[in-house]
């Protein structure tokens, strides 16, 4: 699923990273634990997460992660911003809570990888 | 054929007042890895490593340093600060169990998952306490031959 029908989906809006939004996604997983993604997460390019500082970004970042998506409407500061265009990583947002925000992806075929 | 003509030396100074950066250092270490052409799997764990051990040094002891080495069998990293100390190491490598606060959590940590992760990623880990003083964790990775870890 590219990043692009993430968007559609979730009704987000996008914060940064336009010129990546047709990159490809082939897993997802969801937390607010950043310990948790990186116990357990491998090779999963979206995270959903309702946890909005720097570190949301640094995880993505240290776990290769190409696009995160804020639920529960919250919005990520500037200098969130700059640490994702340093690296590349996509910010949606979207209204709709992380429980339904996961199963709109999961149902429309974006799984999570055991 | 060697794949690195000399040790890579690199130290940090892991600032405990400043959350916003904590993460920086590692950051810097997978950027020089991914320079380095190594495999994007060993460049993970030592990243996962690093990063927990800057996020244990900003949430307990403000701060400490950093060592890294890369040579041409591991990469291995020294973090030490001069925080307060674990009480009980046994309880502290549990997953679950921590004494972190409120503002821990806020960031996404403090689950108790710190040092667990170290150990989990690395092949080799070992860590020194004392109360008072501070604690100092080395952890290595090796190149060829380390662990799978899921």
């Amino acid at each position: 699923m590219k990043i692009r029908e993430v968007q559609a989906i979730l009704n987000a809006t996008l914060v940064y990273g336009e010129e990546f939004i047709d990159k490809e996604m082939i897993s997802a997983c969801g937390s607010d634990l950043m310990s948790d993604v990186l116990a357990y997460v491998k090779e999963q390019g979206l995270l959903l997460t309702g946890l909005v500082n720097p570190q949301a970004i640094r995880t993505a970042e240290m776990m290769d992660m190409k696009c995160i998506v804020f639920v529960r409407g919250k919005m990520p500061d500037s200098s969130m911003i700059q640490l994702a265009e340093e690296h590349g990583i996509v910010l949606l947002c979207t209204e709709y809570h992380m429980y339904k925000a996961c199963g709109l992806l999961y149902s429309n075929g974006l799984c999570g990888k055991e | 054929m060697s794949f690195l003509s000399e040790l890579i030396k690199l130290v940090y100074q892991v600032d405990g007042d400043d959350f916003t950066a904590a993460g920086s250092a590692s950051s810097d270490v997978k950027r020089i890895m991914k320079q380095l052409g190594m495999d994007s799997e060993i460049t993970r764990r030592v990243t996962i490593c690093m990063y927990e051990g800057e996020m244990n040094m900003v949430i307990h002891a403000k701060g400490g340093e950093a060592f890294v080495e890369i040579d041409d069998e591991k990469v291995k990293i020294l973090m030490k600060d001069k925080g307060p100390g674990i009480p009980d190491l046994n309880l502290a490598m549990q997953e679950g169990w921590t004494t972190a606060d409120e503002t821990a959590r806020n960031l996404g940590f403090g689950a108790g998952m710190g040092l667990p992760n170290m150990k989990r990623y690395s092949d080799e880990f070992q860590i020194e306490t004392k109360m008072g003083e501070g604690t100092t964790v080395t952890m290595q990775i090796w190149l060829n031959g380390g662990k799978k870890v899921a």
